[in-house]
């Protein structure tokens, strides 16, 4: 086995409702104080008790951010998933369970090291109650990886105590059962690994940086920004945007002389409402947003094509999951692209912006609010579960205290009154984009906002020549949108001609695998896509690669079917690589997709990670 | 025609209210309903109300879904802003519009489809939340733009204009309001604008979600015998369970009533409702009595009228929010972003 000192990956099988999160999140966190970049994924299922669930930690001195493909030690905690869990172990790796009850034999594997702990016995022998002995054997195997992978036992204590700063004893009791499979495995086993941690000095790292999901980054973006009002039907993987929202802003925006609350959160009937409540807060000038998922875009669209034609801003967060219909909400994808794209009947387009982690969803959360009242139209930050809901380490979020609100074209009372007559839907600058007023402000700005035919003037029309004025006018506001949405992030080598495409939660796996094809001499350049429409920059890139790989986490390549729609590429220079089982997609799997296409007998090639 | 403006005359004599405004403007543009339709009475009764009212056109906001009652919401007050929104999804619309800006005078205008049918979820939940606003349902019985089916308010037996029969219960809104909780449940008729019009100001007042559910004849497609909703039927009956005055704050008439027959009902901004009792036996706070009141008279195939519940004590959205004063939209970016200091300190959770 190569160096596997702060360079690995481990996963745990556990029953979800066991208490293991609060063991992974240990676990994790003291990897990242111990100044060694970290990652962790948490597949779980659609239930509160009972199902399989797994997390994935990987320690990856080089910063990687994405899924390896490989796992170098498997903690086997589920004795209904333990055949495959077993499986799943790289060759050369270690497998941990639970040895108080006896190991099927014929699940043995003998390129791997299988080390039992009684973690079950251990708990019942010094814990009461079933539901703590269950609890404290989750926290037990965190006790035993710090000893097999040489993490700081007082570090550990550390953590507990800021964990349960408000109840101590369970500090105690967390810390006896972390003590008694790490004193168990040191006195059993030659501690550590040779797959362990080494602390880096001088905070290493991840100095600089924090542990975050993109849900906790996106409502704490929304509270900066300055949205006021929040509107939601809960949904996985959502909900915890709009909790993170709420618990920010009862923190942050409640008055502390009068105890009011400088933000308003509604939890609607259903996502219908939610999305009426949001077009109608920010059609009076309030910022507004809702987060959802797929099947909450879907019941959106009607209202997401008035508020296009009508022109009335919106921020909605489209946290993707697996589709369709309820598909596996608990699972990752990037299905959404399309619906995104062109939500709703008639003729209408969106702009949507495609984080790429938890870092960008807190600076698009700002930039959408500021693009969707600036373009006054819907903007879709299309996220997903992986970057939602799981911690990513990411640099410390910043916030300019110059920051001010770009509002867009609303015109004050002072400017109303200057006007001989308002014209809502005029083009007066030639950009494409209205003027617009808020109610309760002059009733010369007041003006009748519908979904059917109007004038450029704001008057109702059935009149064809003046319903196509204003639709014409709405393809040059899109244009324009192009000028303000994020640019691409684009790597390219003028002598090379091989192009990657990929956009969201796909980067950190490209970015590997760009490292891992270089070493095995393929070298390719790469786009990263921030936004859609798509800008003159997509067009250069496209048109000087001979051939792109476009990597997205859906079935049918969206995002290359928007490309061959939305630019003028040649369709068959487009190759999809297409990931979707629901995992969050790994670099091995590019960089096979990658040499399976341009080296026809790499197929059969094992491909080894970056030593 | 509405792209039509309609023509302000302005004669010297017009009576104007406190703000020097004449009922011209709260006009809006002409009305493209059928000649005859209940709806433009109810359109001038909220003209009326509004001009009685001393409203400052900006500061009403006109919400409708999709429908000819949602027509209406440009017929009138072209001084504020309208939202012709998507079918009957228009009470998520004024909830939003409402927690952005809470000082704003809020009206919706629904039909029986758009209310009862695929706007029922809404309308329910608007109620749940005590949703500030006044909301008139323009009630005939019938789709009109699509040409005549039956609604969910259509009584079994209601026969349609080509002859089918509805066989399916309606859903009486007044009825269902109460049940839900609402805070101000009235019934009315378009062709009465006596009883309309205070009722109107009173819900344009009422702290909460104040329901007007307003008999409107449909003259093309549910104007004929064998409707329940028809201009014969409904004046057939017509039960006027108390006569409702409405008293603006500012202005105080009370000497036009008896205090005898007055039970007065003061509304949060000091205004007040005078109710002149028909039935001796009618209590418009006892939300039980009034539920059993009007089914008994449903079940005779009448009508109850006039406001048949009130509760001034209730808690709008934003008392339960605890939302400041000041309209959210107003606030400045200052005091809502909470800086790049408390940001780092938010983050060191994050370590």
């Amino acid at each position: 086995m190569t160096d596997l000192v702060n360079n690995f990956a481990i996963k745990i099988a556990t029953v979800n409702g066991t208490g293991s999160a609060s063991a992974n999140s240990l676990l994790m966190k003291s990897i990242f104080r111990a100044g060694i970049p970290v990652m962790g994924k948490n597949y779980f299922p659609s239930n509160i008790q009972g199902l399989p669930t797994w997390y994935e930690i990987r320690v990856t001195k080089d910063s990687y951010v994405a899924r390896s493909g490989k796992i170098d030690v498997m903690v086997a905690m589920n004795a209904e998933t333990y055949a495959r869990d077993v499986r799943e172990v790289t060759s050369g790796g270690y497998l941990i369970y639970d040895s108080t009850w006896p190991r099927p034999a014929l699940l043995a594997r003998d390129d791997i090291t299988v080390l039992g702990v009684p973690l079950a016995k251990l708990c019942n022998e010094n814990f009461n109650g079933v539901r703590t002995r269950i609890l404290m054997k989750n926290i037990c195997y965190a006790g035993v990886l710090a000893a097999l992978l040489d993490l700081d036992i007082g570090k550990i204590r550390e953590l507990l105590a800021e964990t349960y700063a408000k109840k101590p004893a369970l500090v105690d009791s967390n810390m006896k059962a972390i003590e008694l499979g790490y004193n168990y495995t040191r006195e059993n086993f030659k501690c550590p690994l040779p797959v362990h941690v080494a602390p880096l000095p001088g905070g290493g790292k991840t100095k600089g940086h924090v542990l975050i999901d993109g849900n906790t980054a996106a409502g704490l973006g929304c509270v900066f920004a300055g949205a006021t009002v929040g509107a939601w039907y809960p949904i996985t993987p959502s909900t915890s945007l709009m909790d993170a929202f709420k618990s920010f802003s009862d923190k942050l925006r409640v008055d502390p002389e009068t105890g009011k609350k400088n933000f308003a959160f509604i939890q609607a009937e259903d996502e219908l409402a939610a999305i009426g409540m949001v077009l109608g807060a920010s059609w009076n000038g309030a910022r507004a947003f809702t987060a959802t998922s797929g099947p909450g875009v879907s019941l959106m669209n009607e209202f997401l094509g008035l508020a296009y034609y009508a022109e009335v801003p919106a921020v909605l967060f489209d946290i993707q999951r697996v589709g369709p219909s309820t598909g596996m909400p608990t699972r990752t994808q990037q299905c959404d692209i399309l619906e995104g794209a062109y939500a709703s009947h008639g003729d209408t387009k969106h702009v949507c912006l495609f984080p790429r982690d938890p870092e960008e969803c807190f600076y698009f959360a700002r930039d959408a609010f500021d693009l969707a009242e600036r373009l006054q139209t819907p903007i879709m930050v299309m996220s997903d579960l992986d970057i939602g809901m799981n911690d990513w380490m990411c640099p410390d979020l910043k916030w300019d205290d110059s920051y001010v609100p770009d509002r867009g074209k609303i015109l004050d009372k002072e400017a109303i009154e200057k006007l001989e007559k308002f014209h809502r839907y005029l083009d007066v600058d030639g950009d494409g984009i209205p003027y617009r007023t808020l109610p309760g402000v002059h009733p010369k700005g007041a003006y009748f906002t519908r979904g059917s035919g109007h004038t450029q003037y704001g008057a109702y029309t059935e009149d064809s020549a003046e319903y196509q004025i204003v639709l014409d006018r709405l393809t040059r506001k899109f244009h324009t949108a192009k000028r303000f949405v994020p640019k691409p992030v684009i790597e390219q080598d003028a002598h090379i001609d091989i192009g990657l495409v990929a956009y969201g939660s796909s980067d950190g796996a490209v970015r590997e695998a760009l490292d891992i094809l270089a070493a095995h001499g393929v070298k390719t350049n790469y786009m990263r896509l921030r936004a859609f429409p798509f800008g003159e920059e997509v067009e250069k890139f496209l048109e000087q690669q001979k051939l792109v790989f476009v990597i997205e986490q859906n079935r049918d390549g969206q995002m290359r079917s928007l490309l061959t729609l939305e630019t003028r590429v040649e369709k068959a220079k487009l190759r999809s690589l297409l990931h979707y089982s629901g995992l969050p997609i790994s670099s091995e799997f590019i960089v096979k997709g990658v040499l399976a296409e341009i080296e026809p007998k790499a197929r059969k090639t094992e491909v080894k990670g970056v030593a | 025609m509405t792209f039509l403006p309609k023509p302000k005359v302005r004669h010297p004599s017009l009576p104007k209210n406190a703000l020097g405004l004449t009922r011209r403007d709260y006009e809006g543009g002409l009305s493209t309903l059928c000649a005859g339709c209940g709806h433009d009475s109810i359109t001038a009764a909220i003209i009326e109300a509004s001009w009685g009212l001393d409203v400052e056109p900006q500061n009403m906001v006109k919400l409708s879904g999709i429908g000819c009652s949602s027509k209406t919401t440009a017929y009138f007050v072209s001084g504020g802003h309208g939202f012709n929104s998507v079918h009957g999804r228009m009470p998520s619309i004024a909830m939003g519009a409402n927690a952005a800006n809470r000082n704003l005078m809020y009206i919706g205008v629904s039909g029986d489809g758009d209310t009862l049918s695929i706007g029922l979820g809404q309308f329910c939940h608007a109620i749940r939340r005590n949703l500030n606003m006044a909301y008139i349902i323009e009630n005939n019985g019938v789709y009109g733009l699509t040409k005549g089916q039956f609604s969910a308010s259509a009584d079994v037996g209601t026969k349609a204009k080509k002859g089918e029969v509805n066989q399916q219960p309606p859903i009486d809104p007044v009825l269902l309001a109460l049940t839900l909780g609402a805070t101000f449940v009235a019934r009315s008729f378009s062709g009465d604008k006596q009883q309309l019009v205070p009722l109107i100001q009173a819900a344009l007042r009422h702290k909460g979600f104040a329901l007007i559910d307003v008999l409107s004849p449909c003259v093309t497609f549910n104007d004929h015998e064998g409707s329940t909703k028809s201009y014969q039927y409904t004046r057939e009956h017509y039960d006027a369970a108390v006569h409702a005055d409405f008293v603006p704050f500012q202005r105080e008439i009370s000497a036009q009533y008896a205090e005898g027959d007055a039970l007065p009902v003061v509304l949060h901004d000091g205004s007040r409702i005078l109710l002149r009792k028909i039935d001796s036996n009618y209590d418009p706070t006892d939300r039980a009595r009034a539920t059993a009141a009007i089914g008994e008279k449903l079940k005779k195939g009448e009508f109850l009228t006039g406001l048949l519940y009130v509760d001034t004590t209730g808690k709008e959205f934003h008392d339960v929010n605890e939302t400041p004063a000041i309209p959210l939209n107003q606030i400045p970016h200052n005091r809502l972003s909470p800086g790049s200091a408390a940001l780092a300190k938010v983050l060191a959770r994050y370590r």
